[in-house]
Formats: structure tokens, C-alpha cells, sequence
């Protein structure tokens, strides 16, 4: 409710709450639209695209906020996305075993794919199961003050051990090939032209619920406690906070959406597979929020579309020399640009305005929260 | 003009970029694209069409076909040559005058080595290009990936490798050879010719897997006998163990369905611990004349493969087919059966437009049962009911050169049998 507080109040605010409610109204104006100048291709590559954003917000949330990299996201990913494809497996095949364990040898449906044939149960899973792990793997990280890069060499071993374990115990995921050839969902076909937009729409509804969610997180007194661990974690503790309570809580709401988002990832593209939540993928969840502008959610929301679809588009283009641009494209905003997309326009945007006096921005501050001299926060 | 204008005008000029990209896209088949940030429509790079007109000179006389194999990635040491030998298949027919009189224009997209990318650019090949048809793929996984994609939009898929069957999509025609045609027949041809006692090594993925199922049941009912068998993870890459196991079991053949690096690293450290071809008789499925060409000659020199065709394979069709291909990519090329595989799918598709009369997947389907091609390994004709095609089977030994000597084939073409539904033994391995 109090994000609708403060939007609602945001009205009576000056021009500039002004223009970034139409800003935003606008972007969901277009999503809302999209079916309608969208080929059916087009609007599954932008859907695909919008579930990778919400993966970005998440780990926005806990890197750009938090201050805590987690180079291993596309386990969180991965697994919400194998809760989503072991149902629609199930469905796809009926009475019979899925495919991949007949020529395993398996003859009896294991006992934990047994409660995928619900859907509710699957959902609720894709969501619960990667938020419960990385709540386990914060109580024995955070708790122990392990932090900064130990953290993220743990998350990139944590990446390692899934993957393996997955191609290894091929008999129950499907090994390499991972999980494909769906059917339904609710009983309705995948390829049913009205599901593909319900679809869409779900997803849209999802990012936007995931955006509203954190920006209320990071607008709450959580937020302020999160991004006080971010810039001076001694201090929080000193001031008799327990931060690997926080820490966990913002790695969980942070995996969760991880998994929310490979949900829609499967439902969208149609299959699942280790390399989904290998090394790779889960750097590169990190490059859309830096690229986008790291410690904005608009940021890491608009760095997870732009590359996608550059990915695609520049992909379509120049099949043989493509990974060139996207690599050139990576190294010039780093070195360019180190507050991503949205510091390039903040930064264009105070050149243009150069007499106003500087703002406070929501994006990350390298200064700590509570300067000397200054703590009237 | 707070930070919400900022913010405002940040949202949307994003938005606007990247609608711009999906704007110009889809207007690849119209004119201007209004976006610089799609140079080109859709593919068709320079290589594609060596001497051959602009498309636009051949306006409305050309038909479009989708290459769509991994050039990037880790497959993409394999899957650029069969692109390769698929654009060659292309230029030729066009230099002849197309199919139904229209030229052929290639659309490549690479697969990036990651299934979902498959599924992706077979949408899109599909879907926005409007594809006749596509050739690619090289993985298992890629074909499986792309299959409900095809099955969905009522595309057609020619798919050019060896794999483990088990598999008949009415929307895929499968050009390289399914089991009975290259790993039933070689089991065959050991147990006649090199001893009974069998080892079984291979890489922990479904080819693998599928076939030592089928191999262990062959083993049963011809009196074969299993003496051992081991997975390694893809890429793995120490053999020590596995080598000294080899000894301990003393088998007379080692059947090999390892993949990629691994067959580096197995076969050095084979020969490091002193073991050459005439002390242990290995036969190995996924190593070819390419393969070869990396891991080393000298260290591969004696070791038995399978395949149904060789670059050696002594037919006027291929001595045409190595030149070109050479002449177009360089001598130092070598073919091989997937590469052949590649650019006989284009021919046979063309053929089966030509007795069609139309590019019409569903009529393309029906006219392409029986179709013939003289093709580099020889005669071969598409089976309609599984859309797999007749090969001859070839045992081959690996030369000092890195070319393979055939030692033996199965005379004629084999019919293709994906279920292994004519073999008694093999009941039960499907249901």
C-alpha cells in the first residue's frame, strides 16, 4: 500500500514526479500495445527479453543495493525455470515417463517429480525453491561474515556443483539436453495464439509487479538499511543491526525473482537446459544491470531489454561476426560509461541543465550513506 | 524539472531504441528499414551468393532457405564446415538455375551453440523470414530443441548427422545416418571380424547413452560379450583410470561414442601408455576425417570409425564434390560425412521441390518419398515413412594422412530403420 501512497502523492509533487510518472505510464502504454505492432516472433523475443528484466531487478536489488555480487543468479534462474518444465513435461507426456528417462532406464516417475503434475504446486516451487536455497546459502555465508569476493567465488562454486549435478544425474533432468517439447499449460496449447498473448501480458503484469516490489523495498526503511550495509556494514552493526539478516532477506527476494523470471523464460522459449544456469548466463545477468546502470531499477530493467534485443537483432544481422559487436558494445560502457545507460542520460541531462543545483539520485553513491559532518539523512 | 524527467525521458528513449530494432526487422521484407541499427535485411552476407547476382536483380525469382548451424561457440568447429558445404549445394543449383527456376537465397543464423538460440532462430527463420525450408543443426540437443519449434509452425528441418534415433518428426528429413546404418552394422562387423568381448566408452549425454542401450541388446542376442562400461562427463578430459581399466578388462574392442575434446585427451593418453592400434582395436562413431585432422593423425593412425562416407569414397560425384569444395574453401579443408550429409540435404530438397512443383512444406513432404540423389557416398534415396534416407554403411581405418581407408561397406544402400523395428533383438528398446 505504500507504494500506492506514495504514487498517489507523487501527483501533487512538482514537474518532476510529473514526468516520470508519464515516463513510465508511457513504457507500460507500450508494452500494453505491443501484441498489436508485434510480429508473434517479435513479441516472444520482447517477452523473453522483459523475463530476463525481472531476473535483472533482482539482482539489481541485491548488487546494486546491497552491495553483494552474486555471480550466480542463473542457478536461481535455472531452477525456476526446471520447476516450470518438469510440469509441462509431465503434461506433454501424458501416462507415459518423459522421454529422456525411457532411454535412461528409468521405469517409475521419481518420487519428487510426482507433485509436478500440478501446476500451482510447480509455480509456487519455481518461486520457493531458489528463495529457500539462497536463504540457506546466506545463513551459512552471512552469518559467518563471509562477504565480498569470497561471497562470489561461493555463488560461482554453487554454479558449478548445480550444473554438474544436473548434466550428471541425467536419469531425473534430462542431463545436457535439459527439458523441451511441451504442450500445454492449464490445459490450453502453448502454441495457441491467445495463450502466447496471455502469456505476454503475464509476463508484463510479473516485471511490473517485480519492479513495484522492489521499488518499495528500496524506498522502505529495508531499503535504507540495504544500502547502509552497502556502503558501511560495520557501522549498521555497530548501530544494532543483525545485517546478515537483511543480506539474507534481499538474496532471497532476490533468487526469487530469479526463479519467477525462468518460469517465463521456459514458458516463452520452450526449453530449459544446464547451460541455462552455467558461468555464462549468470555473468551476463550481472553485465545487464551494469550496463543498464547499476543501483537503478529502471537501469537494470532497460540494460536486460537493450542487450537482449541487441542480441537478437545483431545476431540476425551478422551471424558470423556478431559476439564482436555485442563484445565492443560490453567493453565501450564500462570504460565509457560506468554508470550504464542511465548515467549517460544523467550525465547529458546536467550539462544540459547545468545551473541547477545537483540532485540526490537513488543510483548508487560511492560516498558512504551517512557522511561526516552530513548526517541529517 | 526534477530527476523525474530524467528518469522519464530515460524510459522511454530506451524504449524507443528498442522498438526501433523490432520495428526494422519486421520490415526486413518491406523497403527502407527506418533504423540504423539493422544495416541489413535479415542475412544473405557477401560469401553466400559468389557470383550471383544481387538479389534484387532476380526480384521476386528467388526463394528463400534458412542455414542455420552454430558459428560461434564451441560447435562451431564442426557445424562451419557443414554450412559451409550447404552454401556450396546452394551456389551450385543456382549456377544451374535454381530450383523451379527461382535461386536459392540462403538466410544464416547462427545457433551459438545453446539449444535456445536454436529454438529461437528456427522461430525466426520460420516466422519472419518465411523459409522454404531449413537446413542445420549438429547436436542432439539442437535438434531436440528445434523440433516442437518446427512441429508447431509447420516447417521443415534437414537435419545432416549421425545421431541415435529413436526419433521420426514429420517435419524433419534426417540425412545422416540413424543407428542401424552405422553403429548396428559396425557392431555387426566386429563381432565377425575383431572377437566377442566388448568395452563400451562414451561421453554421459543421450547419443551415447542410446546407443550402448542398443549395443548391449545386439551384444545378448549375437552372443557378444560386455566387459565393461563408462560415462565420462562432456569434456572431460583424463583417462588415466579409464585406460587402465581398459587393460584390466582385456576386451577385443573398444566401441567409442566419446565427443569432442575428449577424444584429444582418450586417444594421446592411449598412446602415451604405449597402446597402439594393433595392441587394442578401438571403433569410434563421432570421429571423421575433420576430427581427425585436429586430434592428430599420427596419434589416431590404425583406429577403426564408421561413417558412410569418407573423403576417399571412390565415386565420380565425389571427386567433383572434394574439389569444389576445396576450390571454394581452400585446400587445406578436408571433407567428411556430416559435410556430405549437409550438401546432399540441399540437393535432395531441391529435388523433392522439383518433383512437387511447389515449395509447399506438406507437398514437398509428399513428393520427396522415393527421391533419388547420386550422391558423393553414392545412391540415395529418401524412405517416406521415416523421412530418413537409404546409406551405405563404410568401416574405415584411419591413414597416416588423416584420410580414412575403407575396409568394408555394406555393398548397397541400408535401409533406414530408426526404431530398429526389423531387428528381433531390439524389441523392447523402444515403446
Amino acid at each position: 500500500m505504500n507504494a500506492w501512497n506514495a504514487m498517489l502523492s507523487a501527483i501533487s509533487l512538482p514537474r518532476g514526479k510529473l514526468w516520470l510518472l508519464a515516463g513510465y505510464g508511457a513504457a507500460l502504454a507500450v508494452l500494453l500495445t505491443a501484441p498489436l505492432y508485434l510480429s508473434d516472433f517479435r513479441l516472444n523475443i520482447l517477452a523473453k527479453c522483459l523475463a530476463f528484466a525481472i531476473a535483472a531487478l533482482g539482482l539489481d536489488l541485491l548488487w546494486g543495493y546491497t552491495g553483494i555480487l552474486s555471480l550466480g543468479h542463473g542457478v536461481f534462474f535455472g531452477l525456476g525455470g526446471y520447476a516450470m518444465a518438469m510440469h509441462l513435461k509431465l503434461v506433454a507426456s501424458g501416462d507415459r515417463l518423459p522421454d529422456f528417462m525411457d532411454w535412461t532406464g528409468v521405469t517409475k516417475l521419481p518420487w519428487f517429480w510426482e507433485p509436478f503434475r500440478y501446476a500451482g504446486f510447480a509455480i509456487l516451487m519455481g518461486i520457493v525453491i531458489p528463495s529457500v536455497l539462497a536463504l540457506i546459502l546466506g545463513f551459512f555465508t552471512f552469518r559467518n561474515r563471509i562477504k565480498g569476493v569470497y561471497f562470489t567465488i561461493l555463488t560461482q562454486a554453487l554454479v558449478i556443483i548445480t550444473v554438474t549435478l544436473f548434466v550428471g544425474q541425467q536419469k531425473y533432468t534430462g542431463g545436457t539436453n535439459g527439458l523441451t517439447g511441451y504442450a500445454e499449460l492449464f490445459g490450453v496449447p502453448l502454441r495457441n495464439a491467445g495463450m502466447k498473448n496471455a502469456l505476454y501480458f503475464a509476463t508484463v503484469a510479473a516485471l511490473l509487479a517485480a519492479f513495484l516490489l522492489c521499488r518499495y523495498l528500496v524506498k522502505s526503511r529495508l531499503g535504507k538499511v540495504l544500502r547502509a550495509i552497502r556502503d558501511g556494514e560495520n557501522r549498521v552493526r555497530f548501530l544494532g543491526f543483525d545485517p546478515s539478516v537483511y543480506q539474507m532477506a534481499a538474496f532471497a527476494v532476490s533468487a526469487g525473482l530469479a526463479g519467477l523470471a525462468g518460469m517465463l523464460f521456459v514458458l516463452h522459449v520452450g526449453i530449459i537446459s544446464p547451460s541455462m544456469m552455467a558461468i555464462v548466463p549468470s555473468v551476463e545477468m550481472v553485465l545487464w544491470v551494469a550496463i543498464g546502470g547499476r543501483g537503478t531499477l529502471v537501469g537494470a530493467v532497460i540494460g536486460a531489454i537493450v542487450i537482449n534485443e541487441a542480441k537478437s537483432g545483431l545476431s540476425e544481422s551478422f551471424p558470423d561476426i556478431w559476439t564482436f559487436f555485442l563484445g565492443a558494445l560490453f567493453i565501450l560502457v564500462t570504460v565509457f560509461l560506468p554508470g550504464g545507460l542511465v548515467g549517460l542520460f544523467r550525465q547529458a541531462s546536467q550539462r544540459f541543465r547545468r545551473r541547477e543545483p545537483a540532485h540526490e539520485h537513488d543510483a548508487i553513491d560511492v560516498s558512504p550513506v551517512l557522511r561526516e559532518g552530513n548526517r541529517s539523512v | 524539472m526534477g530527476r523525474g524527467w530524467l528518469k522519464g525521458s530515460v524510459i522511454l528513449i530506451a524504449l524507443g531504441m528498442v522498438l526501433a530494432a523490432c520495428g526494422s526487422n519486421n520490415n526486413n521484407q518491406g523497403a527502407a528499414s527506418p533504423s540504423a541499427s539493422s544495416p541489413t535485411p535479415s542475412a544473405s552476407p557477401s560469401e553466400s551468393a559468389s557470383g550471383e547476382a544481387s538479389p534484387a536483380a532476380n526480384d521476386g525469382g528467388t526463394v528463400k532457405v534458412g542455414v542455420l548451424h552454430s558459428l560461434s561457440g564451441t560447435m562451431a568447429i564442426s557445424e562451419v564446415s557443414v554450412k559451409d558445404a550447404e552454401l556450396l549445394a546452394i551456389d551450385e543449383i543456382n549456377a544451374k538455375g535454381g530450383v523451379l527456376g527461382k535461386k536459392i537465397e540462403p538466410v544464416i543464423e547462427d545457433g551459438a551453440s545453446d539449444w535456445p538460440t536454436f529454438a529461437e532462430k528456427a522461430r525466426k527463420l520460420i516466422s519472419e523470414d518465411k523459409v522454404a525450408t531449413v537446413f542445420g543443426g549438429w547436436t542432439s540437443a539442437s535438434r531436440k530443441a528445434m523440433l516442437p519449434v518446427f512441429e508447431e509452425l509447420k516447417g521443415l528441418l534437414w537435419y545432416p548427422v549421425q545421431y541415435e534415433g529413436m526419433e521420426s518428426s514429420p517435419n524433419i528429413f534426417y540425412t545422416g545416418a540413424t543407428t542401424n546404418q552405422q553403429i548396428v552394422p559396425a557392431v555387426d562387423w566386429l563381432l565377425e571380424n575383431k572377437g566377442k568381448k566388448f568395452y563400451l566408452l562414451g561421453s554421459d549425454y543421450v547419443f551415447p547413452q542410446t546407443a550402448n542401450k542398443i549395443i548391449k541388446a545386439q551384444l545378448k542376442a549375437k552372443g557378444g560379450e560386455l566387459v565393461g562400461e563408462e560415462y565420462t562427463p562432456l569434456g572431460h578430459t583424463d583417462y588415466s583410470t579409464i585406460i587402465a581399466k581398459i587393460q584390466a578388462a582385456k576386451p577385443d574392442v573398444v566401441f567409442n561414442t566419446l565427443n569432442g575434446d575428449s577424444n584429444v585427451a582418450f586417444f594421446k593418453q592411449l598412446k602415451d601408455a604405449g597402446i597402439t592400434s594393433k595392441d587394442l582395436t578401438t571403433l569410434s562413431v563421432s570421429i571423421a576425417e575433420e576430427e581427425a585432422r585436429g586430434i592428430g593423425p599420427d596419434i589416431l593412425q590404425g583406429h577403426l570409425v564408421a561413417w558412410n562416407y569418407y573423403q576417399t569414397t571412390d565415386t565420380p560425384e565425389n571427386k567433383t564434390f572434394v574439389e569444389n569444395y576445396k576450390k571454394k574453401y581452400g585446400s587445406d579443408r578436408v571433407t567428411d560425412d556430416p559435410i556430405e550429409a549437409g550438401y546432399v540435404a540441399v540437393y535432395l530438397w531441391a529435388a523433392a521441390v522439383e518433383k512437387a512443383g511447389s515449395f509447399d512444406v506438406d507437398k514437398v513432404k509428399a513428393a520427396a518419398k522415393g527421391v533419388e540423389f547420386n550422391a558423393p557416398e553414392g545412391k540415395v534415396t529418401i524412405d517416406g515413412d521415416n523421412q530418413h534416407i537409404l546409406k551405405t554403411v563404410r568401416i574405415g581405418e584411419l591413414q597416416a594422412d588423416g584420410m580414412i581407408k575403407e575396409l568394408w561397406n555394406s555393398g548397397s544402400p541400408v535401409v533406414p530403420d530408426p526404431y530398429l523395428k526389423t531387428y528381433d533383438w531390439a524389441a523392447g528398446l523402444s515403446k
